[in-house]
């Protein structure tokens, strides 16, 4: 029977017809970038070998960027590159050329923080789409309505931006508003740190960040009189000046079995939160991670991709279901949380404790070809694995199960005791059906 | 004879500022949190109108620091703010995020422009981006080398404002850090005060002898360098190179100190524009300000003359 009851919409006040956001995944390299796309990608973001800010990931080249663009074609999907340095002068020369490359690549859009960048796009490579970096720290309206006149079609907020700011960015400018939704984040005002530089003399608004918001630091409190140095005598004849005489100087704020004091931020998790996500009207959902592994991009791909479509498909009924939530859990560098989102940050939301173990899982095979009638499987070998392990097969659309690991053969039909060799070919039997390209991991 | 540069000193108070006026600056900047950050001190509006007033008479400018990276609700405050400083007088306002550059130019056009985006204003090509939208002057990173501040200087198409001594700002949160770590500790927060008056500062393992101070206020977390710039003894760099105004940063400083600095670098200005051909710096100028410089904190030449990689 036709109910004739309109469906409700869950958030008043809200935009009451979705639209199916972006999900924009991050990809290290080609090899990255076809998993990220085969995982459910609408869009990549990658680095090339200049202007990005990732100097240590094995960046593109520009045949390497054609290629991803091919492959990305055949998927409908695009490929963005982050140019998204704060240029010095001797970086100004070479960008004409540099988006001139891009844009003859095929490259959709560059994600620039600096406005030279912007005006020279414009000028040499009018195809490329410009979008701005989250660099920018843009966090307000009116900042976000400067760069639309400017002539920017999307704008990748400043992680500081809570939900409520966004709905009402959205209400005063049409826009297309780019907000991460997953992994590692800034502590600071993305691009307001130089503690690299002052640390390690690496320029961090360059591509040389080094991290320095995740060590541990020792905090105290300077117990000199102010000024002492001027008259250290006069200082030390006051009255008032115990601790100074006593020769104290300053007094640690923190015990001995303390955790260090550190600004280290949890990682960005918005899976639970899709239906607000999506409600608000964020155009495309970004997840952080051009240095993290295939695995880590195909497995936390997989799981956004799914909640999205399920929830587009129908939001009324639409669950979380806790197995996302799992899959997460096994792609997870650090302990996860909601950024800003919902509150600033609080002493929950920051890492003390020393960091624990890294990811516990490994991607240990990758399926090539199935055999239907024997249940065989040719699996590429991505790390050590041998019979009587556990292992997990999953794959786009929610392809999951676990078996034990059986005997294994090799191409020429060589039963192995071990599958030892990268990339080797290696034969095995398989529980249930499995597709090419999907993966397999197994405990570390 | 030269072009006199400017001598911006920031002020964190009246007596202050009327000090620092009588030690030889050519220009304050001054302002509140609300709207600018890591100040001195704060000024009310009609603070800052007082301060136009005793600056004018001497023929001194005010500028006030707009420089915040403003939410939402703080975007409607601006237009009034700009409209009481340009009727006060003021000279100039300092700006990162472009909400200001709008309403400047919307509601207070006649204030000066000055793009001050700390870290980030790294070349000529977007200081000049900036100059088209109205800005008057860039305020370089304090991360550029001599070089890079001297080459960009003909290419530069707006005023250039170069800091040449005090401390300066290397990390800058929306979060509150100080108290979130006490949290942790299990340390009451509540009414604590974790302001730039507490003296806290941080000290990483391997660099037991650099002390970072650290502190919160309405903006957040602010983490600072532990040396102080001081560039005096090449002064003359820059002034040859043509960079029209030097900041002295006096935050966290006393007002005895930065007196003791503006009148050293007054000193060097003067010697300069008299005499280009012939100037020649007189180490007891520099003499002065060791004298009152903190032992704990290196008087450094910043990222003058270092190499940075990436």
């Amino acid at each position: 029977m036709q109910t004739l009851e309109k469906p409700k919409p869950k958030y008043t006040g809200k935009r009451h017809r979705l639209s199916k956001p972006e999900l924009l995944a991050p990809a290290g390299n080609l090899e990255k970038l076809k998993f990220a796309i085969h995982y459910g990608a609408d869009a990549v973001y990658i680095g090339g070998q200049h202007y990005g800010l990732r100097s240590n990931a094995d960046n593109f080249s520009f045949e390497e960027m054609r290629e991803g663009v091919e492959f990305a074609k055949k998927y409908g999907a695009k490929v963005f590159v982050a140019t998204n340095i704060y240029a010095h002068n001797e970086d100004i020369e070479g960008i004409e050329d540099y988006l001139r490359n891009l844009e003859e690549v095929g490259i959709s859009a560059i994600i620039v923080a600096d406005p030279i960048i912007i005006e020279t796009a414009k000028r040499v490579a009018p195809k490329l789409e410009v979008h701005l970096s989250t660099q920018q720290s843009t966090v307000n309206w009116q900042a976000v309505k400067f760069w639309k006149e400017e002539g920017l079609p999307r704008v990748v907020l400043g992680r500081e931006t809570s939900l409520e700011e966004i709905a009402e960015i959205k209400k005063h400018v049409d826009i297309e508003i780019e907000t991460f939704i997953h992994g590692a984040m800034c502590s600071s005002y993305s691009g307001r740190c130089v503690l690299s530089n002052h640390f390690t003399d690496r320029d961090s608004n360059r591509g040389g960040c080094c991290q320095s918001c995740r060590w541990k630091y020792d905090l105290f409190e300077d117990a000199r009189p102010a000024e002492a140095w001027i008259s250290e005598e006069e200082a030390r004849e006051s009255s008032v000046l115990k601790n100074f005489k006593l020769g104290v100087t300053q007094l640690p704020l923190f015990n001995e079995d303390d955790n260090a004091f550190s600004m280290s931020s949890k990682d960005l998790c918005m899976l639970e939160s899709i239906p607000e996500l999506i409600e608000v009207g964020i155009d495309s959902f970004k997840i952080e991670g051009r240095m993290k592994s295939i695995h880590y991009v195909a497995t936390v791909v997989n799981v956004y991709r799914q909640a999205i479509d399920s929830y587009m498909a129908d939001p009324e009924n639409y669950v979380l279901k806790p197995e996302w939530i799992e899959e997460i859990n096994k792609a997870a560098n650090r302990p996860l949380n909601t950024g800003f989102f919902f509150n600033t940050p609080d002493h929950e939301d920051h890492i003390y404790e020393p960091e624990e173990k890294a990811v516990p899982y490994d991607f240990a095979g990758l399926v090539l070809e199935y055999d239907e009638e024997t249940g065989t499987a040719v699996i590429q070998q991505r790390n050590y694995f041998k019979p009587g392990q556990e292992i997990e097969f999953f794959g786009p659309d929610g392809t999951f199960f676990k078996q034990t690991v059986g005997q294994i053969w090799d191409e020429d039909g060589n039963e192995l005791d071990a599958a030892r060799h990268p990339l080797q070919r290696i034969r095995m039997k398989v529980d249930k059906p499995v597709r090419y390209f999907d993966m397999m991991r197994k405990r570390k | 004879m030269r072009k006199q540069p400017e001598l911006l000193v920031t002020a964190g108070s009246l007596e202050e500022l009327t000090a620092l006026i009588d030690a030889g600056a050519d220009a304050l900047l001054i302002g509140e949190e609300k709207f600018g950050m890591r100040l001195p001190g704060n000024f009310t509006p009609a603070q800052i109108a007082e301060a136009v007033k005793i600056a004018h008479d001497r023929k001194v400018k005010i500028y006030v620091s707009l420089n915040n990276l403003f939410h939402n609700e703080q975007l409607e405050l601006i237009p009034d703010y700009v409209k009481q400083l340009a009727a006060a007088g003021v000279d100039g306002v300092e700006f990162g995020d472009p909400s200001v550059l709008t309403a400047v130019k919307e509601h207070a056009p006649q204030l000066k422009l000055h793009w001050n985006a700390e870290m980030l204003s790294t070349n000529y090509a977007t200081a000049n981006y900036w100059g088209s939208k109205g800005a008057s002057r860039v305020v370089l990173a304090r991360e550029l080398s001599m070089d890079e501040i001297t080459e960009m200087m003909p290419k530069l198409e707006i005023e250039a404002q170069v800091q040449v001594h005090g401390m300066t700002n290397i990390y800058h949160s929306k979060r509150r850090l100080v108290q979130s770590y006490m949290a942790h500790q299990g340390r009451p927060v509540q009414g604590v005060d974790l302001g730039k008056d507490r003296g806290l500062f941080l000290v990483e393992a391997e660099r037991k002898d650099e002390k970072y101070p650290i502190y919160e206020d309405s903006n957040g977390t602010h983490i600072m360098s532990s040396d102080d710039i001081c560039i005096l003894e090449d002064l003359h760099v820059l002034m040859n190179a043509g960079v029209d105004s030097f900041k002295i940063e006096g935050l966290m400083k006393s007002t005895h100190y930065n007196v003791v600095v503006t009148k050293a670098y007054r000193k060097a200005i003067d010697a300069y524009v008299q005499d280009p051909e012939n100037y020649q710096f007189d180490e007891s100028w520099l003499e002065e300000i060791r004298r009152v410089q903190d032992p704990e904190r290196e008087l450094s030449f910043g990222f003058f003359y270092k190499e940075q990689v990436y």
